[in-house]
């Protein structure tokens, strides 16, 4: 770990640009029982969290999650009613927003328009002290070394109006690094570009990532964002945190229904258990579930995680009653026999069902919830 | 109307009536304002140069110009920093009375300036409150340019907090706290990151204000003693050149006004425009 931050750190005067505290070494963050509640309404009831040194964590959650709360919180925007947050072991709630020395980056870009890209990146340094600032010809040679960081050389004289979506978040990444952060905290860093910028600064942040070493929490209500982005991620819900696990875990082991459907697409068939067997509509499916207690429940499954039946006695039936092109394969929505229930299925595309067909399928991987 | 057609200016568009709105809004602003300034500037012209000169170099018509544009340049200044100030309390705070206190801006708009004057001379009087108070530390302002510029920053307060006042509101959070996490102290904040871009909006509250203040005279002659050289604002001298039926003289002081409002104009719009360019594209 440190090999790899030295790495960056050695290209800048540490004697110039050091800051106490620095990022010589990546940061720990501990989250204790963390409450805020605004007036009655309880944004998080206790939440707690354990974010590694180095490591690039998704707080992922629908809107009023309290993804973003938990964000401020750990910035210092905004103090837990109750709870503790922990940098490296040191109580952060006892440091101001400056003291924390935090990298921030939001939706919009929060950008200084009056300023140019180089005096935007620059400010946090142009800011400290007398004794801890850089002097001028320091920070241009910073200012300049993050530029070709964020891949924006020859664009610092540039106003920020001048800039696409896509390079103003850079820069104020550039702006965010500079201070050399203990921790980045990204607010739906990629949430107001299209679709295209997004997938290359999604690849981008991975690579600047990899070669920086910081602690990264960043927040998003895109879970393929966080899968794909994030070594660990963080699902929430209603101000409590549902599952924290890698994306493997949360994609292949969700540990509620609620994780199921949020991550990944999903579909749901009430069933009843009795005696290891599931019962559709009272027949047997042809999956077994050991050691489960019997009663009502609710199986779910993945469009993509099933096979189509011949054996039309052990799986489940429907009619086709739409179908559509899904990327590279083809989506069908079956409605299922009896409950009247519909469920999703992704068959190959060159697969073509008419309306009104009769289709069995049985799920390869999937749980039951009740 | 006004030919639209035959020039390139008719572009399609969802909006209708380019033509009849632009016709009336040249016809309008003729009327209103082109037309009475162009008359007086062709009243001074008859004077001839040598003669609009010598009636503005007179040494009594210098002294009241330098009144009426120094001290309104002076309390264009000092409405900005307060104006901004009301403006942000206005803003960023909530308390008891404040929508009171919002719709006490507008008073100086709405009250009759003379009512406003006597008001001020009443209270700034050295029998008057506040005069008062001020007259054992031998301070007066009535009868005094002093007064004439408490006038003036009376008129134009309302001007700089309406400017700033919806931009500030507009103003991003995120900016701010942006600023805050890289460490800038909340002065940094203020001066660096907010006044900045508060700039255009702080520019067009100045110049409002001091072009109201050049022209105020309704409020100033109550409380300014009017003596001549000292406190005589040069609205007043046109009206006492006027009095006097001598027509020219008024003119010229008129003219010379213009062109000294619409230079310090011009200048503040081009830093705006400047601004502008920088700011957006």
């Amino acid at each position: 770990m440190d090999a790899l931050v030295g790495n960056e750190a050695n290209r800048l005067a540490p004697s110039t640009l050091a800051s106490k505290g620095g990022w010589e070494k990546p940061m720990q963050v501990t989250v204790e029982d963390v409450v805020r509640t605004f007036g009655i309404t309880p944004a998080l009831h206790g939440v707690s969290l354990d974010i590694h040194p180095g490591e690039l964590v998704a707080l992922l959650g629908p809107s009023g999650s309290g993804k973003t709360t938990l964000l401020r919180i750990l910035a210092g925007l905004d103090f837990p009613t109750a709870g503790r947050v922990l940098f490296d072991g040191e109580d952060a709630l006892k440091f101001t927003v400056q003291e924390r020395n935090v990298g921030l980056v939001f939706q919009n870009y929060a950008l200084f328009r009056h300023m140019r890209v180089l005096e935007n990146i620059g400010f946090g340094l142009r800011v400290r002290p007398r004794s801890r600032r850089p002097n001028r010809n320091d920070i241009r040679h910073r200012v300049l070394e993050l530029l070709d960081l964020v891949q924006l050389s020859g664009l610092e004289k540039r106003y920020p109006a001048q800039l696409s979506g896509g390079q103003r978040q850079r820069v104020a990444f550039a702006r965010a690094l500079a201070i050399e952060p203990r921790l980045l905290l990204l607010d739906e860093p990629f949430g107001a570009l299209d679709a295209m910028v997004r997938r290359d600064l999604r690849r981008w942040l991975r690579e600047i990532h990899d070669k920086t070493g910081h602690t990264t929490v960043f927040v998003t209500h895109d879970q393929e964002e966080a899968l794909e982005l994030a070594d660990r991620v963080v699902v929430m819900s209603q101000g409590r945190i549902k599952q924290v696990g890698t994306p493997d875990e949360v994609y292949d082991r969700p540990n509620s229904p609620f994780v199921f459907s949020f991550i990944g697409e999903s579909s749901a068939l009430p069933v009843d258990v009795e005696k290891g067997k599931i019962l559709l509509d009272g027949r047997p499916l042809n999956l077994v579930a050991k050691d489960i207690p019997s009663g009502p429940a609710e199986l779910y499954f993945r469009p993509h995680d099933l096979e189509v039946e011949d054996n039309l006695l052990g799986g489940i039936q429907g009619t086709v009653s739409a179908q559509r092109r899904h990327g590279g394969s083809r989506r069908v929505e079956l409605e299922v026999d009896e409950q009247r229930h519909r469920i999703e299925i992704d068959l190959p595309a060159d697969f073509e069902p008419n309306l009104g067909d009769r289709i069995s399928v049985l799920p390869r991987r999937w749980k039951l919830y009740r | 109307m006004a030919g639209a057609r035959g020039l390139a200016l008719k572009q399609p568009s969802v909006i209708p009536g380019f033509g009849l709105a632009l016709g009336f809004t040249l016809t309008y602003l003729s009327l209103i304002v082109l037309i009475p300034l162009a008359a007086l500037i062709l009243y001074a012209s008859s004077l001839g140069f040598s003669g609009f000169w010598q009636l503005v170099t007179e040494p009594r018509t210098l002294a009241a110009l330098r009144v009426s544009f120094v001290i309104s340049f002076i309390a264009a200044v000092i409405n900005v920093i307060f104006g901004l100030i009301v403006a942000w309390v206005l803003i960023r705070y909530r308390f008891p009375g404040r929508r009171f206190l919002d719709a006490i801006v507008d008073l100086p708009f709405a009250l009759p300036t003379a009512v406003a004057g006597i008001a001020l001379t009443a209270i700034y009087a050295p029998n008057g409150w506040i005069g008062g108070l001020l007259d054992p530390w031998g301070i007066k302002v009535a009868y005094t340019p002093l007064g004439i510029g408490v006038a003036l920053v009376f008129i134009g307060l309302p001007f700089v907090v309406r400017t700033v006042q919806p931009v500030l509101e507009d103003f991003e959070r995120e900016v701010e706290e942006a600023a805050v996490s890289l460490g800038a102290t909340r002065r940094q904040t203020v001066f660096r990151v907010m006044l900045p871009a508060l700039l255009p909006a702080i520019l067009t509250g100045f110049a409002l204000a001091f072009a109201r203040a050049v022209g105020e005279y309704g409020s100033v002659i109550f409380i300014a003693g009017n003596i001549p050289y000292v406190s005589e604002i040069a609205p007043l001298l046109i009206v006492i050149k006027l009095e006097e039926f001598n027509y020219g003289g008024a003119t010229a002081i008129a003219a010379a006004m213009l062109l000294i409002a619409f230079l310090i104009i011009l200048v503040i719009n081009l830093i705006q425009a400047w601004q502008r360019r920088r700011f957006s594209q």
